[in-house]
């Protein structure tokens, strides 16, 4: 039976972390479904479409899926389980919150932010905010997943699939859309952006952070902080790197004034190369950093500034 | 209204992480335990809303080994009312959780359910969004703002993009996120009322639930572990060895 995979998207653009689950699916099962479900969302059903490995796009175009709740998107899916093997969704806010959701009711155990597919029913995640790495057997039941995407490269768009549309599921009616605020940003989203400048406590106030900003703006690079940083209220929650915000694995991944908690590192130590900055040379982010500069970040940020517009490198 | 508030006992946020030789799990032999941070959230909430008179009684609730106790004395000392243990000695996966506290709430008849988003040793984050599908409840997820009016709850998320505020009929699940609150140090005299406060003992047969596990662990193991490099003397430096490295 084929794999089902849940899009995440804002109704007209397909979020990366689709193409990303994508790639896992097709590791679980060779036949990868992709539901699209929301309102006016065709431009989004027809990105899926293109996702190499899709076999088919089911498309749910109804108001009730218009901002992803939990209640009536569960009963949709509900409502196709039952023609496939495996339902995944990127461990996205949106997918964390539905996919238990119809794993209990399917009475099926999930497995959560998987890193690696080892075989069409094994997995590895990771636990204990990433000190130890779980490898898991899921047999003899439909599997309910959740994606990582920082471990798994988006599938490429060079397919051809089939849209078809499906009938809404009822809704339970227990829920509705109220209100959102959300960060509206150009710097490229945390979870796929090649470079991110992250700054933590040591930055010390709102005002501050304009200097992590202008760093990151040059580098084109995506904005991250630590919790300390969006607890003090320097940025908002969504910035947040960590165990429990964004997991994220850049090529270069610069923590400014970040003292490196476990609960931070759990979310960036899949980077590539990381950079600390920070006065405090026992700060134990160094002891993950591959280059470390001690000092005063409110002296080395405009130093690095200048360095990198005489290499040329400024985006 | 009763609010129930489940709690877990996991290892304390600060100790550092050892995976046993036989690569079975982690090895959790005379290490620090503490209540879950996110469940302690959900306690002052919880506990908030009955200062506020919007909530009448708080009953907490552990699944766990007799050492759970302690965990809910720790909620009981906060402010909740009474507690609930049910025993069970063996790692019980998110699911078992989830249909334990589904036989509690059909009991207790709550009509909000506060808990953490996700505990931190198994790092899953399912429990409420389960419990809440067990029950046909709504579900507000990863809250930082919780408000109750006329029979509704309204629930501000942490959501990927910002924040996404839902409105839900009651009874609901709520599953706190990091800045619904601080969570208050327990006084000494609460402390020491916390342990004449009631605390019921339950059994999984008690509510008819198989505690074997569905999914196999195979193996745990260290991650590898990232090396410290090497220090740069500054900025210049930092930039051609980024360079160096390709990355720029």
């Amino acid at each position: 039976m084929p794999a089902l995979v849940i899009a995440e998207h804002d109704n007209q653009a397909l979020a990366e972390a689709t193409a990303r689950t994508v790639t896992a699916a097709s590791k679980v099962s060779a036949r990868v479904h992709v539901l699209v479900a929301g309102e006016n969302c065709a431009s989004a059903a027809a990105a899926a479409a293109k996702l190499a490995g899709v076999e088919k796009v089911l498309a749910a175009d109804n108001a009730r899926y218009a901002h992803a709740l939990a209640e009536p998107l569960a009963e949709l899916v509900l409502s196709l389980a039952g023609a496939y093997d495996a339902i995944l969704a990127p461990a996205t806010a949106s997918g964390k919150n539905v996919v238990p959701r119809i794993a209990a009711r399917l009475d099926v155990p999930q497995v959560s932010d998987i890193v690696a597919v080892e075989s069409p029913e094994v997995f590895t995640r990771l636990i204990y905010a990433g000190n130890a790495i779980q490898k898991v057997e899921a047999k003899g039941f439909k599997k309910a997943i959740t994606v990582r995407t920082a471990a798994f490269k988006p599938a490429p768009a060079t397919g051809v699939a089939n849209i078809v549309g499906i009938e809404a599921a009822a809704d339970p009616g227990v829920s509705r859309f109220a209100g959102e605020r959300l960060s509206r940003s150009e710097r490229p989203e945390l979870t796929s952006a090649r470079i991110i400048v992250s700054g933590g406590r040591g930055v010390g106030s709102k005002e501050n952070f304009a200097l992590i900003e202008r760093l990151a703006d040059l580098l084109g690079a995506g904005v991250g902080a630590s919790r300390a940083a969006v607890d003090a209220g320097f940025v908002p929650n969504d910035f947040q790197v960590g165990q429990t915000g964004k997991i994220v694995a850049p090529e270069l991944y610069i923590a400014v004034g970040i003292s490196g908690a476990i609960q931070h590192l759990a979310g960036m130590k899949d980077s590539k190369i990381v950079v600390a900055i920070n006065k405090d040379e026992n700060a134990p982010i160094f002891s993950v950093a591959d280059y470390g500069l001690v000092g005063d970040l409110f002296e080395v940020l405009p130093e690095l500034e200048s360095a990198l517009r005489e290499a040329g490198k400024a985006a | 209204m009763k609010v129930l508030v489940p709690v877990k006992r996991v290892i304390d946020f600060n100790v550092a992480v050892r995976v046993k030789a036989d690569g079975t799990g982690v090895d959790l032999t005379n290490v620090k335990m503490s209540i879950n941070p996110f469940d302690e959230i959900a306690v002052e909430e919880a506990v908030r809303l009955k200062e506020k008179g919007q909530a009448a009684e708080v009953v907490t609730v552990s699944i766990g080994p007799a050492q759970a106790a302690e965990t809910i004395r720790t909620a009981l000392a906060m402010g909740a009312d009474r507690g609930i243990l049910v025993k069970c000695e063996s790692e019980l996966e998110p699911l078992t959780v989830a249909k334990v506290l589904r036989a509690v709430s059909n009991e207790e008849q709550p009509g909000l359910v506060i808990m953490g988003k996700q505990a931190i040793d198994d790092d899953c984050n399912q429990t409420g969004q389960m419990l809440a599908a067990l029950l046909g409840w709504a579900q507000g997820t990863f809250a930082s703002k919780v408000e109750l009016a006329d029979g509704r709850v309204a629930v501000t998320r942490e959501v990927d993009g910002g924040l996404q505020t839902v409105s839900l009929k009651l009874p609901a699940v709520v599953t706190t996120d990091l800045r619904l609150n601080e969570p208050r140090y327990a006084s000494l005299p609460n402390i020491m009322k916390a342990r004449k406060k009631p605390i019921v003992e339950k059994t999984l047969a008690d509510y008819g639930v198989d505690p074997a596990p569905r999914l196999k662990v195979l193996e745990v193991r260290e991650p590898a572990k990232r090396r410290a490099g090497t220090k740069v003397a500054n900025a210049r430096e930092l930039v051609s060895k980024l360079r160096e490295a390709g990355i720029l």
